[in-house]
């Protein structure tokens, strides 16, 4: 007889090898999927994958494309994965991404037309403290009255999702534009603007924060007392309780530094390829970035792996709309079936099969 | 209250019962769920599931019934993949549930590419001669569609059936202790995976709601957080029936009065007043939460607890 048996330790290699092995099982099942819409599943695939990349003609184009998307979605997951690994879902990343966005532009806004070097460097501080300041509401509300951080993060996604429309069309509405309502475009503003570091790059200062943010993560994972105490608390609750770590305290940490990073990144996209607020900001960064998250096992160096392969889907996404016709939904699912692999597949990291022998009658 | 003053008590009770279908259907589906010690955080993905497919459905069909059918075992579907992964591979039933949201929301957007604009076949009211014709009750009790009868109908059903019936009392074993359960003999992963479905079913059911009856129309994500609502209303009721439904029509009537204020051109943006439901989610959810003892003697005690036998 053979059963299952829950190993002491997660399996090392098939926690590496779950990503890869999920990845790939994705892609035979979203190739079945794109035969069901009545596409040729290895175009799509190949044109998903590999045209971004190594495309004659669409590769020039799409690569600098891969570090705009890679950098917020890796900095939002970096974030994420430090709270999630000691068990506090914040799930409202999206939420947080606007409001850094509201709060960095109104501040870039401001101070329009003048010029300063100071100008982006406050917007900066800015973003961090609106995307912060968001977070803040379930924190507290958590560590006060242990209210669910799951339910009050997500709702606030919707109400930022209407605060920036109502801001789009209200107090930072372009006052000079008379077409579509939207804020003036900070990219035409030299003093708050985020243009790529290399030209053509599509490296921005979003990308050099990604990095810095998944050096000092995996710092205070390895070295910190904080990182210990997120495992701990991670591993077993009541023992870290026990230890005299606070929960509280701990989720109001986790949620606040998740909460900075996401609203950095929404100051990066509001000032850089995003330009401008407009009434559709929100694009889905935040959520996206619960799956890179997990795709790259919670840990910093798997977070960037996974945050280019995210990317990638991306922009092979949007090149398989107008080459063969893909629907745009289609790699959302594509996406989600990659969590669900994932999901599935760590059974074999944390259990084994072992097979029963039975005692001599 | 010149505020007020043009709006009908009687029409806007009336709406309000159907406006709080979708989450009473949905939330009286996840409370069987979490009764049964299981936390599904995917209900906005079965919800939009099931309203994408019950309107594809029911325009190819011509039939209401065999649409909201459709949507029923689409969400079971969706809900019998998390119950696989969760019951079957041990998955982390917080990850799962995002998982099956962000799944849900990406298929359903892809189904529904070719309804946008389309109008669905027209839901049936109730039309009781006599009954529907009376004063007031007439409009507020007897000239509904089907879905907001069975909604209460299942409110008083899984009340019922949690309270007086074997099967429930074995469903509640297992959600508060499901080792205890087992060594009792019961059979603790069939009744999960039979209360995963049940919440499938009626998100899908609720979501279907929207599409065909409320809407009627598909638009891509349509749901708009009517699932993490129905998820927050079933902390908010303390997982009890009547208390489900009451705080739908809570929401309900939150939702209605914001839409007549806005018909009614207050002066305030309508991004803000639309913003209340979600608020009201919060502060709602904070109220309920604050009494933390008695919150938490509420729950199912192996909430979100994975169950794998040793032994």
């Amino acid at each position: 007889m053979i059963r299952l048996e829950r190993r002491p330790a997660p399996s090392r290699f098939w926690t590496a090898a779950t990503p890869l092995l999920a990845v790939a099982l994705t892609m035979v099942a979203g190739g079945v999927m794109f035969a069901i819409l009545g596409k040729d599943p290895v175009a799509a695939i190949r044109t998903i994958f590999w045209d971004p990349l190594f495309h004659p003609q669409y590769a020039a184009f799409s690569r600098p494309q891969l570090l705009v998307k890679a950098g917020p979605l890796i900095l939002i997951a970096t974030g994420l994965a430090l709270g999630f690994r000691a068990g506090i879902w914040n799930i409202g990343a999206e939420g947080q991404y606007i409001a850094g966005a509201i709060a960095g532009a109104a501040v870039g806004l401001a101070f329009y037309p003048l010029e300063g070097w100071f100008v982006f460097p406050l917007m900066v501080v800015a973003g961090a403290f609106g995307g912060w300041a968001w977070a803040m509401i379930p924190a507290l509300l958590k560590a006060r009255f242990g209210t669910s951080e799951i339910l009050v993060s997500l709702m606030l996604v919707y109400v930022a999702d209407k605060i920036v429309a109502a801001m789009a069309v209200g107090a930072l509405r372009n006052p000079d534009a008379t077409g579509f309502p939207g804020s003036r475009n900070l990219a035409r503003y030299p003093a708050a603007a985020n243009p790529d570091l290399i030209a053509g790059s599509g490296l921005h200062w979003g990308g050099v924060a990604a990095l810095l943010a998944v050096a000092l993560v995996w710092l205070i994972l390895a070295r910190h007392r904080l990182g210990f105490e997120v495992r701990l608390a991670g591993l077993a609750p009541r023992a870290a309780r026990f230890a005299g770590i606070s929960p509280g305290r701990l989720t109001i940490v986790c949620l606040g530094l998740s909460g900075a990073f996401a609203g950095l990144a929404g100051l990066f996209e509001v000032a850089g390829p995003g330009g401008q607020i407009r009434i559709d900001f929100g694009s889905g960064y935040g959520f996206t970035a619960i799956i890179v998250a997990f795709l790259g096992r919670l840990h910093p160096a798997g977070i960037v792996l996974a945050g280019f392969l995210m990317a990638l889907t991306y922009i092979g996404g949007e090149i398989a709309q107008f080459v063969i016709g893909l629907p745009a939904a289609a790699i959302q699912a594509f996406q989600g079936m990659l969590l669900f692999f994932l999901l599935g597949l760590d059974l074999a990291a944390n259990y084994r099969l072992r097979r029963l022998r039975r005692a001599a009658p | 209250m010149t505020l007020l003053a043009g709006i009908d008590p009687v029409a806007v009770a009336a709406a309000l019962i159907v406006a709080a279908t979708p989450i009473l259907l949905a939330a009286i589906g996840e409370l069987v769920t979490e009764k049964a010690g299981v936390l599904n955080l995917g209900v906005e993905g079965m919800m939009i599931l099931g309203a994408v497919v019950g309107f594809a459905a029911a325009v190819a069909t011509g039939s209401v019934l065999l649409g909201l059918a459709a949507a029923a075992a689409a969400g079971a579907a969706l809900a019998g993949l998390f119950a696989v992964l969760v019951l079957g591979l041990l998955a982390n039933q917080v990850a799962t549930g995002l998982a099956l949201t962000l799944f849900g929301l990406g298929l359903s957007a892809l189904i529904g590419q070719g309804y946008i604009g389309v109008r669905p076949p027209p839901a049936g009211r109730l039309a009781v001669p006599g009954l529907s014709d009376l004063p007031v009750l007439g409009r507020l009790v007897f000239s509904h569609d089907v879905l907001v009868y069975t909604g209460v109908a299942l409110v008083a059903g899984v009340w019922a059936f949690l309270r007086f019936s074997r099967a429930g009392l074995i469903l509640r074993a297992v959600g508060e202790s499901h080792d205890a359960a087992h060594a009792l003999g019961f059979p603790v992963r069939r009744v999960r995976a039979l209360a995963i479905l049940f919440g499938g079913a009626c998100a899908g059911l609720g979501g279907a709601h929207l599409s065909l009856v409320r809407v009627p129309q598909w638009t891509e994500g349509m749901t708009a957080g009517a699932g993490w609502i129905a998820l927050a209303l079933v902390v908010f009721a303390s997982w009890r029936p009547w208390r489900v439904m009451l705080g739908a029509w809570l929401f309900g009537g939150i939702a209605v009065l914001q839409l007549n204020l806005q018909a009614a051109g207050v002066k305030i943006p309508v991004e803000y007043l639309a913003m209340s439901p979600y608020l009201v989610t919060i502060l709602v959810l904070v109220i309920i939460t604050a009494d933390r003892p008695r919150a938490a003697l509420h729950a199912p005690a192996a909430l979100g607890r994975p169950f794998h036998a040793a032994g």
